[in-house]
């Protein structure tokens, strides 16, 4: 089973995917926190982005269920000697693993990936494509934060066309019957995006009736040569970025990090009660110890025989 | 003096299609098998104050919250209870065929200290005993018992480990391919204890 999409998933999947995060929620808050579930299954994390949250959480969440965690990073590795990733794939293939995560800059890089491996492929996110894990802890945050997914107003605020998570977020928040809307800058609008369906906004009064305020980095290592989407930093910042007194007191803020201080949001709504940035990061732990759980079982629902 | 009365159920309780099956211990004699087992438990040490019941999820949990409860009435001091769920340390999960049915995960809650304390693993059925390791397993993540014991409210026979209950409801000699099903009224709407054949051999 392989988890490159979030349509991958069904509304049962997700809700299994809940039960089994609460479980690791659970063993997060031990002394010994750890059990035996995974023990001498072989897991390697492939990252060819860098990444601090997404790979220390796969690595802990790997380790955590006892399993053989191994890291590959682009830099470093035989990527950098002109390696191809079909190449990379088949001679860690030659290893076995049950498990590949894999993070690549090229969008269809997980599904190509699954071609040459028996392993399950679990797509940490391709490039603008889209990051089905990011999306699943999202929706797990939200779980813990307000128990009822169906009906949540969230907008999800910024540099939408560069962003996997709101191509995984969108289509995973509307399956779990959440209100979403779209706002930012029209040209950090993607191309075609009457046909997702959202509604599109370019100011912040959109935001006057949400639940939550989801906030997408400004993605400049993207851009890469192509004309600035947003005059200046600042500008965005003045126009979209969000500060405590533009929200009002029951309105949460998520990001999926790196958070850019002053940019997206000032530093003291990073800091704010409001904001459940930290909680999504403890949320993705306990929530990919679940996928890595899932993905390596098969699927159906029933009591523990004893 | 009761006599064994284990009975035919007549088919189904409430109109659906159940496998018909003897009742091994009635609402009554379920009862009072547990009145005996926490007086067992006693007998054993009666300071009931200090030790802990834990029940594996999911209808030991239930039994382990009875137990607990005629203790207190019986003994004066109600003992720590806590439920533990051992999906994630089942020896099982490698032997996964399409019809295997992922277990669904409860939760874990040891709301007590774990070290140097008499704990009694409470569980509905035993039968081969690995459930049983892995609870054990679990309880030790959590610190270092001065004693373990297992209660158990059916010892069904067949055990594939070197497992053995301490405090017994009652012994029922099954074959493999027998049930023994365990209905409690907090989850299953009744208390009732009954013994399943297979459909197709009789």
């Amino acid at each position: 089973m392989h988890l490159i999409s979030i349509d991958d998933l069904s509304v049962a999947d997700i809700e299994t995917l809940f039960r089994l995060s609460d479980g690791f929620l659970e063993v997060a808050s031990r002394p010994i926190k750890k059990v035996p579930t995974l023990r001498g299954r072989t897991q390697i994390n492939m990252f060819f982005e860098a990444s601090t949250r997404t790979l220390t959480s796969f690595e802990l969440a790997g380790k955590r269920l006892s399993a053989d965690v191994v890291n590959i990073k682009a830099s470093g590795s035989s990527v950098g000697k002109g390696e191809s990733l079909k190449d990379t794939i088949l001679t860690l293939e030659s290893y076995r693993p049950d498990v590949m995560v894999i993070r690549h800059d090229r969008v269809g890089a997980c599904r190509m990936a699954t071609r040459y491996t028996n392993a399950c492929v679990v797509n940490a996110g391709d490039g603008s494509g889209e990051h089905p894990t990011q999306c699943l802890l999202d929706l797990y945050s939200l779980r813990r934060e307000f128990g009822v997914l169906e009906g949540l107003k969230v907008a999800i605020v910024g540099d939408v066309l560069r962003s996997r998570v709101a191509r995984s977020n969108v289509f995973g928040f509307r399956k779990m019957g959440i209100d979403v809307r779209l706002v930012g800058p029209p040209t950090l609008m993607p191309p075609g995006i009457g046909e997702w369906g959202v509604p599109t906004y370019e100011t912040l009064e959109a935001l006057v009736d949400v639940d939550v305020v989801y906030l997408l980095r400004m993605q400049l290592e993207r851009a890469k040569g192509r004309v600035e989407p947003v005059p200046s930093l600042r500008e965005y910042s003045r126009v979209w970025g969000l500060a405590p007194a533009k929200l009002r007191s029951g309105q949460r803020v998520m990001h999926p990090g790196p958070i850019n201080r002053g940019v997206e949001l000032t530093g003291d709504l990073a800091d704010d009660d409001r904001s459940l940035i930290l909680q999504q990061v403890e949320s993705g732990l306990a929530m990919r110890m679940a996928i890595l759980y899932h993905v390596l079982a098969p699927h159906g629902e029933g009591d523990a025989a004893t | 003096m009761p006599t064994d009365d284990l009975s035919e159920a007549a088919g189904a309780v409430d109109g659906s299609l159940a496998p018909v099956g003897k009742v091994l211990l009635d609402r009554e004699r379920l009862h009072r098998t547990l009145v005996r087992m926490a007086h067992e438990i006693a007998e054993h040490d009666p300071d009931v104050g200090a030790m802990a019941l834990v029940g594996i999820q999911r209808r030991g949990v239930e039994i382990a919250q009875r137990l607990a409860s005629h203790l207190e009435e019986f003994y004066g001091a109600r003992p720590a209870t806590g439920a533990i769920d051992i999906t994630f340390y089942r020896d099982d999960l490698d032997n996964r065929g399409p019809a295997f049915d992922q277990p669904v995960v409860h939760s874990t809650s040891l709301p007590f200290d774990v070290q140097d304390r008499r704990i009694v693993l409470v569980d509905d059925v035993l039968f081969t005993g690995r459930t049983i390791r892995a609870a054990v397993e679990a309880l030790f993540d959590y610190g270092r018992p001065a004693a373990v014991q297992l209660a158990v409210l059916v010892d069904r026979g067949h055990r594939e480990l070197p497992i053995r209950p301490d405090f017994v409801g009652k012994n029922v000699p099954t074959s493999r391919t027998e049930r023994v099903n365990v209905s409690l009224e907090e989850i299953d709407g009744r208390d009732e204890v009954t013994l399943e054949h297979p459909p197709d051999t009789r």
